[in-house]
């Protein structure tokens, strides 16, 4: 068919063989790279499926695969690093920041977007996380979790 | 209950040239081009637009991703440039500030690290959050075709519904904006159905230049296309008071019943805002 | 049997048990599940909603000999058991409802499966009867709570109020939409899916495929993405379907549902309305309560009458009254069967009461908390139905608490002059577990088994979906075994691995199942008889520790005469709402909401309040944003995009605290937490627009296009 489309994966180079209009979630996802990310809605609404795309936080059903072509993109399955978990996931499990947990995942990417680039969410943790659904926790904990993290960034 | 788009019926394209782009288009006066893609995925996934063939504008960002000063004090935000490029811009901050707070609600912070002015324009949904901003800053859009290009001001540029007066050879290059000429209280509403990730129900965005000689006002969701209230903006200069006003724009606006709100509601809503705008422009 | 306090984990914070991998992206949901060989399904939908079938034509340019094509004559027995059998688990030729499935499909190409499914013309001879309005269609179950005189009572009133009150559909908007996937080896079946029930599945499918031996049929339930009662019962016919074209294709097939199609299909709170009549004196003493609940079914019964059941149960809601009747009455119409929706007709029923009790306290010149708390139940009290509580509800606690946090008095006296301001409150109660002798038919039973590595096993059919199931049963039988809380280990639940449970719903997880897995833990104490159990298991192989429901010594329930004790327990919250509504828009937002409950012995704080303020933000959704707008019976507004729930930026902070009055017989002292939550936030935010707006308001959700109508 077409050519495969190449881009950095949490920092390893992987060639996808989806159709190059296929939702990157979707390419991800079928071809077993990142079932991390997760489906939601596909229409950009629910957040589930948020990567990092060249560092912006995006919704990944709403990328065509080969707008991807060449870029880095990070999902959740790059937070954590040899077995150690990043401070995000850690704080989202001490201060019960998942529940279902399908949300997660997106909720996670929002969060680490937020933590590099505050300034994009000037209104602070509620803003930055107003493009991720969740209908479990009513939202309180996750606060917690990312301030949580956030303070701990902060060496607090 | 629509199902999903068969991707494997779709045709992309990806040029790498301005010059490829154009001729591309040219060639396919039906190929549907992206930008950010976060409307085109949205049909995708509802079944929409099977068959076709995409232009896929990516590989332009260098010419394309740009929001720079003009020399005239304007600005030019490239067809490339996302929401998120555009609010964060010091200049657009500076004297563009209505720009700044539309593309602030236009979906969420994901859908305006993707989504592009150009493409809330090229869209045509009456709903558009920036649109009615673009027409109060007297915008002008640049359409270009192998054989050169155009300008157009945004407030002539849509003929209906999704219509627009762009021939199936042009591609939108650039959205430019003059100077502006308005006074630092800028008005700007967007009645949505929650406080993010909203679809507006009416969207309004309006101001007036020094001493309210002149006034702009521009509504979303109240028409078939987003609409400048030339009308009412005269009568507002010419004096009148919001009784008045309201009297001439209700002539100008035609809003529906939809699954989002009422023609009712609208209506209504748009009476408030316009009373809201008023008081807002004379407290000054 | 006891454990006594100071416990080492009962009370504790315990950090969820699965957590590591819902954070780092390993958790296993069903669309995760890669099978190699995996055909995708799909599910052709009636788009009439009532009226026969007289033709199915397979378009052209379809290669039709290469998909796998299922009718209603392919299943041996074409149902979906619940409580009754009338729902087909495929259309034969009447269709009831719009979106009822007539066939499916399955191809290896997902995206030729999409054009075939357009490909398909359905020619219908519609039947112009349909009904979609309460009291239109026939009566499909109707039940009579009555206790005292009532018209007698009526005649000695001195203040008579009556009003009708209405609540809306409400869709679960799960994050994860339903699907399964499921392949056949020989006879017997394996479904792994997303679901609250594993064996609600099993009997379901079980009896579409005829089968004999209940080991026929594995259902395991794989991480869920979030359920609230939307996987209680629906899940079951998607089970069938899969096993349906799995069986035909001989091969394994997938069908996860996308978004759309969920929201238009699947099941939905019912739609009410409660015609309300209640008599008092003018110092507001309540006497009378006249009562009349009634609900859309839907076009099948499915859940519908124990969902009324729970509507009336709850419509007396927290306070005492002379004589009381409650009606229910379920009625069908030709809408997609509405089903279980956490709170389970519980909130429709406590809206009206606790809205009308809001607007009555106004009408009598009275504070809506001293009109409330004149009136609280108390131990002995007896409630319409004839119980008399056992158990102090200890309200005036619980309300005291919940003013304190919202600093009621100053808060309602600052905002009382100020226009579109308003605070309202609403207290209620929720019953824990099966309605009347509901747990005795269901006998659930649970297991715990011993391990050569020293651990325990537990195996509940009690699913997680995220209130914390996983957690929170390690906990209690790590307290009574004396291990560490990681020595106890969650079995995913699996019909063949694990026994029958009961369903993991009625708010009946940690109070009821908890309380038979702390008795099956006493069990294993018992045998083990110190016994270190690496050795125990040594020595006598796997032992189990086992329990099997057993009514509370006194509970007793008449289902002939609806008497008795329809629960053995109740927990108590109280709700205050604070919302300011835009002058231009009319659109209410909610400002602050505060929650104080009793949910008994509370077992896992963080994830007790975690639940808890997720339940508020549902509660908050139904009342505010969350409108389902049918077209003939069928939601239309079926994406995210329409279908409004709070973002981060619509729910309000949320506190919440709990006063523990433990039950003893519930796990640990525990009573219900699952369900309450939804019951307060529909009346308390309707109340506080009430007051913003100086008018009483009747309907939720409150749509601002309803409020303006200068």
């Amino acid at each position: 068919m077409t050519e495969p489309i190449r881009l950095k994966l949490n920092g390893k180079e992987v060639d996808l063989h989806s159709h190059p209009m296929t939702p990157l979630l979707h390419a991800l996802r079928n071809e077993e790279l990142s079932p991390g990310t997760k489906y939601g809605c596909g229409e950009g609404e629910c957040g589930a499926c948020t990567v990092l795309l060249n560092g912006d936080a995006v919704m990944s059903c709403m990328v065509p695969l080969c707008q991807a072509e060449g870029a880095e993109v990070e999902t959740v399955e790059g937070l954590c690093i040899d077995g150690e978990l990043h401070p995000l996931q850690e704080a989202f499990i001490c201060e019960g920041g998942a529940q279902c947990g399908i949300c997660t995942p997106g909720m996670l990417m929002s969060a680490l977007y937020f933590l590099r680039q505050p300034e994009k969410a000037p209104g602070g943790v509620r803003e930055a996380l107003e493009g991720n659904l969740c209908r479990c926790t009513g939202y309180t904990r996750i606060y917690q979790s990312v301030e949580r993290a956030i303070g701990e960034a902060a060496g607090k | 209950m629509n199902t999903r788009t068969n991707i494997n019926t779709l045709k992309c394209l990806v040029p790498f040239t301005i010059a490829e782009a154009l001729e591309m288009k040219a060639a396919h006066p039906d190929a549907f081009p992206i930008a950010g893609g976060t409307d085109v995925m949205v049909w995708m996934n509802d079944g929409k637009m099977p068959g076709r063939t995409y232009i896929s504008l990516h590989r332009l960002a260098g010419e394309w991703r740009h929001v720079t000063g003009t020399s005239d004090g304007g600005i030019s935000i490239g067809a490339l440039a996302n929401y998120t490029d555009v609010r964060m811009n010091p200049l657009v901050i500076e004297r563009w500030p209505l720009l700044v707070e539309s593309a602030r609600v236009t979906g969420a912070l994901q859908i305006q690290n993707r989504g592009t002015l150009v493409g809330n324009v090229a869209n045509g949904s009456p709903a558009a959050d920036t649109v009615p901003v673009l027409m109060v800053y007297d915008a002008v859009l640049v359409l270009a075709n192998t054989k050169g290009e155009r300008r157009v001001p945004l407030s002539d540029f849509y003929t209906g519904y999704r219509q627009t007066i762009m021939d199936g050879s042009e591609l939108i290059t650039a959205i430019e904006l003059p100077h502006a000429a308005l006074q630092p209280n800028q008005y700007f509403r967007k009645v949505g159905t929650r406080e993010a990730q909203a679809i507006s129900k009416v969207v309004c965005a309006g101001g007036s230049t020094p001493g309210g000689k002149q006034f702009r006002l521009a509504w979303g969701s109240v028409a078939p296309t987003t609409i400048r209230s030339f009308k009412t903006e005269e009568t507002l200069a010419n004096g009148a008071d919001a009784e008045e006003a309201w009297e001439v724009l209700k002539t100008e606006i035609s809003p529906i019943s939809d699954i989002r709100s009422t023609a009712e509601y609208r209506l209504r809503v748009c009476r408030r805002i316009l009373e809201e705008f008023i008081g807002h422009q004379s407290v000054s | 049997m006891s454990i006594a306090p100071p416990y080492r984990y009962i009370g504790q914070s315990i950090l969820r048990r699965e957590g590591r991998e819902k954070v780092t992206g390993a958790s296993r949901y069903v669309d995760d599940n890669v099978i190699p060989d995996c055909l995708h399904g799909k599910t052709i939908r009636s788009t009439i909603a009532k009226g026969r079938i007289v033709d199915i034509s397979f378009g052209e340019g379809i290669p039709w000999d290469e998909f796998i094509i299922a009718t209603a004559k392919d299943l041996p027995r074409n149902v979906v058991v619940l409580i009754e059998q009338d729902q087909p688990a495929l259309v034969e030729e009447f269709v009831q409802h719009k979106h009822e499935p007539i066939l499916l499909l399955a191809h290896k190409d997902a995206g030729l499966l999409e054009d075939a499914a357009r490909a398909i013309t359905i020619t219908y001879e519609e039947d112009k009867s349909a009904a979609f309005e309460i009291g239109e269609g026939s009566l499909q179950k109707e039940y009579l709570i009555e206790e005292g005189d009532i018209e007698k009572t009526f005649a000695e009133c001195d203040v008579v109020f009556e009003e009708v009150y209405r609540t809306g559909a409400q869709e679960h908007v799960y994050i994860e939409p339903n699907g399964f996937v499921g392949w056949w080896d020989g006879d017997n079946i394996h479904l792994r899916g997303s679901h609250q029930c594993p064996y609600y599945v099993h009997k379901a499918v079980k009896t579409a495929f005829g089968l004999k031996d209940d080991r026929q049929v594995d259902i395991l339930q794989e991480t869920t993405g979030g359920a609230f009662g939307g996987k209680e019962d629906f899940p079951s016919t998607v089970a069938i379907h899969t096993a349906l074209l799995a069986r035909k294709a001989g091969r394994p097939v997938r069908m996860i549902y996308d978004r759309a199609e969920d929201m238009a299909c699947s099941t939905k709170r019912h739609p009410s309305e409660t015609r309300l009549r209640i008599g008092c004196t003018k110092d507001g003493k309540l006497k009378a309560l006249d009562c009349d609940f009634r609900i859309d079914g839907g076009a099948y019964i499915t859940l519908s009458p124990v969902v009324l059941s729970r509507g009336i149960l709850h419509g007396s809601g927290p306070y005492k009254w002379e004589a009381a009747r409650l009606v229910g009455k379920s009625y069908a119409t030709n809408s997609p069967p509405y089903g279980a929706f956490r709170g389970f007709g519980a909130p429709q029923s406590l809206f009206a009461i606790e809205s009308a009790m809001s607007a009555l306290a106004e009408k009598l010149g009275m504070c809506p908390v001293e009109f409330r708390r004149k009136n609280f139940l108390k131990k002995g009290d007896v409630l319409p139905t004839g119980q008399a509580l056992e158990g102090d509800p200890m309200l005036d606690a619980i309300v005291d608490k919940g003013l304190q946090m919202a600093d009621y008095w100053n808060r309602a006296k600052k905002i009382a002059p100020i226009p579109n301001r308003g605070i309202g409150l609403s207290v209620f109660l929720h019953g824990t577990g099966f309605t009347g002798s509901g747990e005795v038919y269901l006998a659930s039973r649970v297991a715990l088994a011993t391990r050569g590595d020293g651990k325990v096993e537990v195996r509940v059919s009690s699913t997680e979906m995220g209130q914390g199931t996983e957690t929170i049963f390690p906990q209690i039988a790590a307290e009574v075994l004396g291990l560490e809380v990681d020595d106890v280990l969650f079995v995913k639940p699996q019909t063949s691995k694990v026994p029958n449970s009961g369903p993991t719903v009625a708010s009946r997880t940690c109070s009821v199942v908890g309380r038979l897995v702390e008795r099956a833990a006493h069990d294993l104490k018992g045998k083990l008889n110190g016994t270190p159990i690496a050795d125990y298991h040594a020595t006598h192989g796997e032992t189990l520790g086992e329990a099997k429901y057993q009514a509370p010594p006194g509970l007793y329930w008449d289902d002939e005469k609806y008497r008795g004790s329809a629960y053995g327990a109740y927990s108590w919250g109280i709700n205050i709402a604070e919302v300011t509504i835009d002058p231009v828009t009319m659109h209410p937002t909610v400002e602050n909401f505060w929650g104080v409950y009793d949910i008994g012995t509370v077992i896992n704080p963080t994830l007790a309040k975690g639940q808890v303020e997720g339940g508020i933000a549902q509660g908050i959704g139904w009342a505010t944003c969350e409108n389902v707008v049918l077209e003939e019976g069928a939601m239309i507004n079926t994406h995210m995009t329409n279908y409004i729930i709070p973002t981060t930026m619509d729910a309000p902070p949320i506190m919440v605290d709990f006063i523990e009055n433990p039950y003893e017989y519930g796990g640990f002292g525990s009573k219900g937490v699952g369900e309450i939550p939804m019951d307060g936030p529909g009346p308390a935010v309707l109340n506080a627009v009430s007051m913003a707006l100086r008018r009483p308001l009747n309907k939720i959700p409150i749509i601002a296009e309803e409020l303006l109508d200068d």
